[in-house]
């Protein structure tokens, strides 16, 4: 078991045969990940990798029976390739781009409110099960293997995360990057959701940023619908109100999305808040020890 | 990007959103003949003189220079110049400019519209932005315009209205009445923000604004519907769409340190602490300015090198970090993931000796591929720099260089 993506998805890279695309995929080709081919529209008919390049997501679909697909479109078509995964039937949408405008994303995520499907990200570092499949563009060797499940917003924190939790003895099931943009496809309270259901999953690290209330709805969901320890983190205590820091969701607007507001809605709904990245491993393992 | 009002203005009145017309002028010189062409436009005889910064509460606010406030009425054309002496070139405090004032380049000369006639005028708000939780537009509205709105909001709620845009038919005209009738207008006044409102909303999401407010949206003595004010934010995504709005960016409302990283590629954010900061990754650049916060220092900048830091990259990130006065450290954090630790810890060396001598500690904190021959590398470069693998013994070593 595991959540979002395993060795037997069949995945798709939208946006193959570009420099992005191409890098990526191999890395995740030489992770295990079974990909079995990618869109690149007009380049249909060839062969990328030693895998087939489709024009369209339906003719991947129809002839690999991909059910996951990885966006790395640019910016100006991504929202679209999001919805033209959706169409064509694709079960898990992993959107890699940064800067997608935010009324393509408005669009997109209602478009796709109506197939059977789940979006991750975008501006996300992807999904990874370990030591099954790599569905992003994390370091591969970090997640080793073990019962802890990741859900984040940003990306290297994520990285930072998993080498704690590992080098604490623990390691990796899944971990989500759910994307640091306004507009995301699966939030911070459904991935912890679909964690808290895995068997495999025993604890989990919930990771947030300063910005929008995703944490908060996940830290009151947790709190009545809790089976795991969630140990948490947000960054962000020391940046200053008004200014966007980096990733577009995270700007402190009115005073529940700062840091200090959110660690506290999590604190009461009892996740084990580290006000140090530092202190994630350790506080995991100490949390575990004594379940 | 935030828009000045004047350019806010001219892009309501391109969607057919009727404005308190105005003209903007740089020099003085020029103040008296722009007053005498929108007189001549609009018969107005009274002038609004509005200073044109990115910050609100300009109203209240104070020339340093002058003491003028920063929105001003010249009761004839022979105030017109003593008016906008007054405020232009000077430098503008206001509650939203953090106590730092901002030189006024721009003054827009606007014509009266607070005129006697046959009904009361009144002042309302309105804005569109996004909804996060909802992902969807929202358009605020209130009877209770003219001043802050998070003072409505926080003493009385009530009087802030919302209505929501379905992203798949867009905004509907029973919604445009709805709004119209909150706003307690009739007759004329009634048809003409039916006008408006969609008008606005167009406006918002044509030029793919994240936020677009106006306030006072003013309801003239005789009747029409007019922003009088208008702030806009860009969303930073939307702009490769619109090179002709991304060309109405005025660097000189930003931090000019900030517009070089910019221009480098690297996204930097100026703070005002003693410890300077590298790292890449927006949410571990977040968390390591914590660190130095938990670590007794306060962050000197927000600094995101991105996935490539290579040399010249780190070099620039120096450069820009080094400009600062107050850093009295700098801290570097790396998690090489695809991006292999000893090429960056080859990448520092490189752009420390390119340098030559840096005047302040450096910690390098180094994890990933590769981690330990990075360190090796940092530990024998003969360098004033510190080195780290884990985060705590970064934090550890920005607290003691800081003792």
């Amino acid at each position: 078991m595991s959540v979002l993506v395993n060795k037997n998805s069949r995945v798709i890279v939208q946006g193959f045969t570009g420099s992005e695309g191409t890098f990526h995929a191999s890395q995740m080709i030489e992770y295990g990940t079974n990909v079995v081919g990618g869109v690149t529209p007009g380049k249909g008919g060839n062969t990328h990798l030693d895998r087939p390049v489709f024009n369209t997501v339906a003719d991947a679909v129809s002839s690999t029976q991909a059910d996951t697909s990885i966006i790395f479109v640019p910016p100006a078509f991504a929202a679209d390739a999001i919805m033209e995964a959706a169409e064509a039937g694709i079960k898990v949408i992993v959107c890699i781009t940064e800067g997608i405008p935010v009324n393509d994303m408005i669009k997109a995520k209602e478009y796709i409110k109506g197939f059977e499907t789940r979006l991750i990200g975008p501006n996300c570092p992807g999904v990874i099960t370990a030591g099954e499949a790599k569905v992003g563009i994390m370091p591969g060797f970090v997640f080793k293997q073990g019962k802890i499940g990741i859900v984040s917003k940003s990306g290297t924190l994520t990285y930072e995360a998993a080498d704690q939790v590992a080098k604490a003895g623990m390691g990796i099931t899944t971990a989500i990057g759910i994307g640091g943009d306004p507009i995301i496809g699966t939030t911070t309270r459904e991935a912890v959701e679909l964690l808290m259901n895995d068997p495999e999953t025993e604890g989990i690290v919930m990771i947030g940023e300063i910005g929008g209330n995703l944490e908060a709805i996940a830290a009151k969901w947790i709190k009545e619908n809790g089976t795991k320890p969630v140990v948490g983190f947000i960054a962000g205590e020391t940046a200053p109100k008004g200014r966007t820091m980096g990733h577009a969701g995270a700007i402190v607007g009115g005073t529940d999305d700062t840091a200090e507001a959110k660690k506290r809605i999590m604190r009461e709904c009892g996740i084990h808040v580290v006000d140090s990245p530092a202190q994630i491993g350790a506080k995991m393992a100490e949390v575990m020890a004594n379940k | 990007m935030n828009l000045h009002e004047y350019q806010g203005k001219s892009i309501l009145k391109s969607y057919g959103v009727a404005v308190q017309e105005g003209i903007v002028v740089d020099k003085v010189e020029d103040a008296v003949a722009a007053a005498k062409k929108l007189s001549e436009e609009t018969g107005t005889s009274w002038f609004v003189v509005k200073a044109q910064i990115h910050a609100g509460g300009r109203g209240k606010g104070t020339v340093e220079e002058t003491g003028s406030h920063g929105v001003v009425i010249a009761k004839g054309l022979d105030q017109v110049e003593e008016k906008v002496a007054g405020i232009l070139g000077g430098h503008l405090t206001t509650l939203q400019t953090n106590g730092k004032g901002k030189k006024v380049n721009q003054v827009l000369i606007a014509q009266d519209v607070y005129y006697p006639g046959e009904s009361e005028p009144q002042e309302f708000y309105m804005s569109v932005l996004l909804d996060r939780e909802k992902g969807r537009n929202v358009i605020i509205y209130s009877t209770e315009g003219g001043m802050d709105i998070e003072h409505v909001a926080e003493h009385t709620p009530e009087k802030l209205h919302k209505e929501f845009v379905d992203p798949r038919v867009g905004l509907q005209g029973f919604q445009v009445r709805k709004i119209a009738f909150n706003l307690g207008l009739s007759g004329e006044a009634f048809k003409q923000m039916c006008k408006f409102v969609p008008c606005l909303y167009n406006a918002y999401e044509g030029i793919d604004a994240s936020m677009f407010e106006i306030n006072p949206l003013f309801k003239t003595s005789d009747n029409k519907i007019i922003a009088v004010d208008a702030k806009v934010t860009m969303d930073g995504n939307g702009l490769f769409r619109h090179p002709e709005y991304a060309a109405m960016r005025d660097k000189t409302e930003e931090d000019p340190t900030e517009v070089e990283a910019d221009e480098a590629g690297l996204n930097f954010v100026k703070l005002d602490g003693n410890v300077g900061c590298m790292v890449n990754g927006a949410g571990l650049a977040m968390a390591t300015m914590d660190i130095i916060k938990l670590s007794g220092g306060n962050p000197a900048n927000f600094l995101d090198v991105g996935g490539t830091a290579n040399a010249e990259r780190v070099e620039k990130a120096f450069h820009i970090i080094l400009k600062d006065p107050n850093v009295k450290a700098i801290l570097i954090n790396i998690f090489g993931g695809i991006v292999r630790c000893d090429r960056v810890a080859q990448g520092i060396v490189d752009a420390y000796k390119n340098i030559g001598e840096i005047p302040v500690p450096i910690i390098v904190r180094l994890q990933g591929t590769n981690a330990v021959e990075a360190k090796r590398l940092i530990d024998e470069s003969g360098l004033n720099v510190h080195s780290a693998v884990q985060l705590q013994e970064a934090a550890d070593l920005v607290k003691e260089v800081l003792a």
